[in-house]
């Protein structure tokens, strides 16, 4: 491909045209994580650019209960991608934002519900698009472990994101999954949730953590940032040796060090 | 019951260093979410009763004064008394009025929500009867002097040993000297006691999970039996419940039952269905002289005209509590009041105040699996997330917190400032992560570090690389 027929919509017509939605955490934690979405969505035919001017799907305001700032961060957000065919973040929390709970920001019948209806209609999560929308059934990457996944609550009952991630996952050659117990339990981030109740917070992340090491596997991999730096952040505190990866860095082959791993 | 709602802080904070309450929680919790997908796995058309059941609730609501008229005077025709209580205050003395004017003296009691809400248990004591509990976990929160812990499992936070321990200290007034360890006999032990008082009682009270607006029936749904001592062995049978309970037929309330107690438990049924329709009548073997339904609003009517409607569809089954993981984690005594979990975080603020109880919907993951799994399709985490947009608005969301959000808000609704922020900070973020990976303290942000590492951040954003990438082409 070359550089410059990817700026723009008439050189691509054939192809889909996808707006990468980045996520904040990706963005300033975990930058890898946006280049392996890139990379599996140009292997998997797409143009895809990352529009310069979104900067968070403004979850922190909306769940605190600043509808006012939300509403003006999505319209931010709306206008950034208004052009796409397509909306893909690499997050079902942030995914389901966009798709859930932007149009109700607005009333029905204005004329942002509308443009929020259309982002909404267009946005996807990375696995659910890759498989669901795509086709995607096998990626050609290879990672030699023995993994658990972790379903973040937003992913699975907002964005229906269960067996997708799976599906490519058993594709990776060396690759071995073990379900952990209590899939369906949040591992306790929940956002601000996470430093507003701390104590509560980390005991619902033990859980997890117990559950996670219960399996045997030596790698967590999930598709939320949120979750896996809240998870990372505990297994290292604790000392378990597990390592933990966004979903996209193992599907795209670009899994190298782990989340809170020292870099060499 | 009087709210404690505004301690949740700490509350929970003792809940989470309470061994034997995490070792109860944990037993209970496992048992009641498999139980609770068996029962709903095992009915094809689940999906679809459910639908047609918020439909059945939906359909009451909006119709609400009719039904409960017609409810009304269903009882009125049965020989019955309908009252109507606008507040605690007023249903508590209604209650005790029907009790002074039976000549009562022991008052037994089946287990009633509504009757926690409005704490008839201690009215009833100040004015001078004796209130016995009789479904089993709720006499052994009244033995041990607590509020229930669960709108069905009232005693779920007791130990089989603390419940050895209690029964040993208030039965040997009874004679029942040695303690008893193993369940059956503690049931056994229970029963022996709670004859007694059914036999000897003057006024039963019961809750209702229905009000069956074509025949003025009032519906309980236990697994003990305990209710029918209660409504049919007394003189007076007093029914306490809130106006919400209504539906319009026998068949809705078919419908509802089928979603019911497989949420709830994750039985097909209950054991027992009883339909009390008035007072005995003469060719009645037994059954009570006087038949009372006391019907309360409390905030009720209010929540039908707002944003808040659909809670109202509410059938207390405890689903949303036990799939929970915050409700797992603190138990119910931390929410400070009668009701707990999902529906107490929606509830409690709703009837109690907001300010009194800020902390409930803010003490929530936002996961969303209590939505999932409530019978009448509540939205609880929306609702949640609506009572942090009143406290938002009211300003009851803390000063420091607000602040912090406006300015993140101001920096994030401007790309090129929220660009050079970030990724200066990151800059420095990963340079001082660098060797290690992860921090184990940063300012301002001992939330997160106190228990947890925080992984550190490459150092350059995604942003500025996939600028440099773009201007540097392909590489």
């Amino acid at each position: 491909m070359r550089t410059d027929d990817r700026h723009s919509r008439d050189a691509v017509t054939t192809r889909p045209w996808v707006g990468l939605f980045v996520t904040c955490l990706v963005d300033l934690f975990r930058p890898a994580v946006g280049f392996a979405a890139v990379k599996l969505l140009e292997d998997a035919g797409c143009a895809v650019d990352v529009p310069a001017a979104q900067t968070c799907c403004g979850q922190p305001a909306y769940n605190s209960g600043d509808s006012s700032d939300a509403r003006a961060i999505a319209k931010r957000t709306i206008e950034a991608f208004e052009s796409f065919d397509y909306v893909v973040a690499p997050s079902g929390s942030c995914a389901g934002m966009l798709r859930e709970h932007y149009p109700r920001l607005f009333p029905t019948g204005a004329d942002w519900h509308a443009r929020a209806r259309s982002l909404a209609d267009r946005t996807h999560e990375l696995a659910s698009f890759l498989t669901d929308v795509l086709g995607v059934r096998e990626v050609p990457a290879r990672f030699e472990a023995h993994a658990t996944y972790h379903d973040s609550c937003s992913g699975l009952r907002e964005m229906e994101v269960r067996d997708q991630p799976r599906r490519l996952l058993g594709s990776v050659g060396g690759l071995r999954l073990t379900e952990m117990r209590e899939r369906a339990a949040c591992c306790g981030f929940g956002g601000t949730f996470c430093v507003k109740y701390p104590e509560i917070s980390t005991r619902l992340v033990d859980e997890k953590c117990a559950n996670v090491l219960a399996t045997g596997a030596g790698v967590l991999l999930g598709g939320d940032l949120g979750c896996l730096l809240n998870i990372a952040g505990r297994l290292t505190r604790e000392s378990h040796p597990v390592r933990v990866f966004h979903v996209a860095e193992v599907l795209a082959g670009m899994a190298e060090r782990g989340i809170g791993e020292p870099r060499r | 019951m009087k709210s404690a709602a505004h301690d949740f802080p700490a509350r929970a904070r003792s809940a989470l260093n309470n061994p034997e309450l995490a070792r109860a929680m944990k037993r209970a919790r496992a048992g009641f979410i498999d139980r609770r997908l068996a029962a709903v796995e095992g009915l094809p058309e689940y999906a679809s009763v459910r639908r047609t059941a918020r439909e059945i609730k939906e359909h009451t609501l909006h119709h609400l004064d009719y039904y409960l008229e017609r409810f009304e005077e269903r009882v009125r025709e049965h020989g019955g008394h309908v009252h109507w209580a606008s507040t605690p205050a007023e249903m508590r003395a209604i209650v005790i009025d029907i009790c002074r004017a039976a000549g009562a003296k022991r008052v037994t009691k089946g287990k009633s929500m509504v009757g926690e809400e409005v704490a008839l248990n201690d009215a009833l004591e100040a004015a001078g009867f004796e209130p016995i509990e009789t479904d089993l976990g709720e006499y052994i929160i009244q033995l041990a002097n607590e509020p229930p812990s669960h709108i069905i499992a009232p005693a779920i936070h007791k130990t089989k040993d603390q419940i050895s321990d209690l029964f040993h200290a208030h039965h040997a007034k009874y004679g029942l000297t040695e303690r008893q360890t193993e369940p059956t006999a503690l049931v056994g032990e229970a029963r022996a006691v709670l004859r007694e008082q059914f036999q000897s009682a003057d006024v039963g009270i019961t809750g209702a999970n229905f009000l069956v607006a074509e025949t003025g029936s009032s519906v309980i749904v236990t697994n003990e039996g305990n209710g029918d001592l209660t409504n049919t062995l007394p003189r007076v049978h007093v029914v306490t419940a809130g106006i919400e309970k209504v539906v319009p037929t026998l068949d809705d309330m078919s419908t509802i039952l089928r979603v019911l107690a497989r949420s709830a438990t994750g039985q097909e049924s209950a054991v027992y269905t009883t339909l009390s329709s008035g007072p005995r009548r003469a060719a009645d073997l037994d059954g009570p002289g006087e038949y009372h339904v006391v019907l309360l609003d409390n905030g009720r009517s209010q929540m039908l005209g707002n944003e808040f409607h659909e809670m109202l569809r509410c059938i207390r089954c405890g689903a949303c509590m036990n799939h929970c993981p915050v409700y797992h984690a603190v138990g119910g005594h931390a929410y400070g009041w009668v009701y707990v979990g999902p529906m107490g975080s929606v509830l409690t603020p709703l009837m109690v105040g907001l300010d009194e109880a800020r902390d409930l919907p803010n003490a929530c993951t936002l996961n969303g699996r209590c939505k999932e799994v409530c019978p009448m399709e509540i939205p609880l985490s929306d609702m949640i997330r609506k009572l942090r947009e009143r406290e938002f608005d009211d300003r009851i969301t803390p000063p420091r917190v607000r602040l912090g959000l406006r300015a993140w808000a101001f920096v994030a609704r401007r790309p090129v400032l929220y660009r050079l922020a970030t990724s200066l900070w990151m800059r420095v973020l990963g340079l001082l992560g660098r060797r290690r990976g992860r921090f184990r303290r940063l300012p301002f942000a001992g939330g997160w570090t106190a228990t947890r590492d925080l992984p550190a951040p490459e150092g350059a954003t995604f942003m500025s690389a996939w600028s440099r990438r773009r201007a540097g082409g392909r590489e």
